[in-house]
């Protein structure tokens, strides 16, 4: 059934409802952004693993004074700390791993997804944009699920879920759920279901968007 | 064979010619072996092609060697971050080639190299501008694209500790490339805080093999 609240989701708000809906126990990729903001609602009891791509499992939080190591960082080379029970390997591994379908959930950003689960998040396409792409490809298709928080609409107030995307391809087919300030939307055969609502109705967001949305 | 031990950074790298392919070690600073590349900077060599996750940051390491212009090719993952000036000036001149590759792409084809793999199917980059024009295959109903090694002359690694035999330990996240690059490489050389008589590094822990080692330079260090 598909769930409303009469106010729109902070940004706290949407990690916090990632984080619930993480597995207890799960080996997870949180990507650089707005979804690294998900391990300050990760419970102890949970037991999540958080895994970053430059080499490590058992990542604990943002180092800061005297706990901060040059040789122990993100892969957003901001410094972290280390867990017990954490390890460390090298890139080729660290991949295998992600591309091994080791990895439970990965958690992203994203420019645009389309109905049918196609990412797009490393390239805007521009005329004379220098491309970058890290390890977003690898992420998009390598964990078991692939999650993106993202605001739903641009500046202009255009979907940023569509019928096919416009922006060079991250991944096909690889986004299962997509969490937004004013929805939290379930990807499956290549329909759209909406898990929640906020701060919108349903009927306003079919208006708005241009795919067909199924309640859930 | 016992790898040398240089005197130096200068005499670890006094091999590298003009128009190498060299592997670069590191992700931000950790792992980045600056004093190789100072090294590599002062002794010359040019023309040269280079694999490293970035292209150098802000106004040190490899940064300078593109500003310089001795880079006539970067293999990479993520070019582009605040303080690239150096390669987004030499990029948009149109004086360095980029050849960008997803990040475990990146690593897959160096450890193929050292591994002795001709090639390999990956699902990274299926369907995207990065696959354009190689070949893929469908394989149980995945798309994937074929992906090749990448073989270099030689490599330029930080490890925190070598034996006499070559044998490494690295430290956290400083490991990165630093074993994948080992292995891919005709002349690994490697920096390092210390080196330690055989027998030293306990054989369960060593991480990269001596085998893969031709050149240690032990440049102590704050670990």
């Amino acid at each position: 059934m598909t769930t409303y609240t009469p106010e729109k989701l902070t940004r706290d708000e949407m990690a916090q409802q990632v984080a619930a809906d993480i597995p207890a126990g799960a080996f997870v990729n949180l990507g650089i952004g707005q979804p690294t903001n998900v391990s300050n609602f990760l419970t102890a009891d949970q037991g999540v693993t958080l895994h970053t791509e430059n080499g490590m499992l058992g990542m604990g939080p943002v180092a800061t004074g005297e706990d901060i190591d040059p040789d122990l960082i993100n892969a957003g080379k901001i410094p972290v700390t280390e867990l017990p029970g954490a390890s460390f390997f090298h890139h080729a591994d660290s991949f295998a791993m992600m591309r091994g379908g080791h990895l439970d959930v990965c958690v992203l950003g994203a420019f645009q997804i389309s109905e049918a689960g196609d990412l797009a998040n490393w390239h805007t396409g521009a005329e004379g944009a220098i491309p970058a792409v890290g390890g977003a490809m690898d992420l998009a298709i390598g964990a078991k699920q692939t999650w993106v928080m993202m605001s739903l609409f641009t500046k202009a107030g255009e979907s940023k879920l569509v019928k096919e995307l416009s922006y060079p391809v991250t991944g096909l087919g690889c986004v299962s759920r997509i969490y937004t300030e004013v929805a939290v939307f379930e990807l499956r055969d290549s329909k759209v279901f909406v898990r929640s609502t906020h701060g919108v109705s349903f009927e306003e967001l079919e208006a708005r968007i241009p795919v067909t949305l199924e309640r859930a | 064979m016992a790898p040398r031990i240089a005197t130096s950074a200068a005499d670890a790298v006094a091999q590298i010619t003009d128009g190498s392919t060299v592997l670069i070690g590191g992700f931000g600073n950790a792992g980045q072996p600056m004093e190789l590349i100072d090294a590599l900077m002062e002794c010359g060599a040019t023309d040269l092609t280079v694999v490293n996750n970035n292209a150098g940051q802000a106004d040190a390491g490899l940064a300078l060697l593109i500003k310089e212009r001795r880079v006539k090719k970067i293999i990479c993952s993520f070019p582009r971050q605040s303080d690239s000036w150096h390669f987004d000036e030499a990029y948009r001149a149109g004086e360095i080639e980029l050849e960008l590759v997803p990040q475990g792409n990146l690593a897959e084809r160096i450890r193929a190299a050292g591994a002795g793999i001709g090639g390999f199917f990956t699902p990274t980059g299926y369907g995207t501008l990065l696959a354009e024009g190689k070949e893929t295959r469908v394989i149980d109903g995945r798309g994937y694209v074929l992906e090749s090694p990448i073989h270099a002359d030689f490599a330029l690694i930080k490890a925190l500790r070598a034996d006499s035999f070559g044998n490494l330990v690295y430290r956290k996240t400083a490991r990165n490339f630093g074993p994948i690059m080992a292995t891919a490489a005709a002349q690994a050389i490697v920096q390092v805080d210390e080196i330690v008589p055989a027998g030293g590094i306990d054989p369960e822990n060593v991480i990269t093999p001596g085998i893969y080692v031709d050149t240690v330079v032990a440049l102590g260090g704050s670990n």
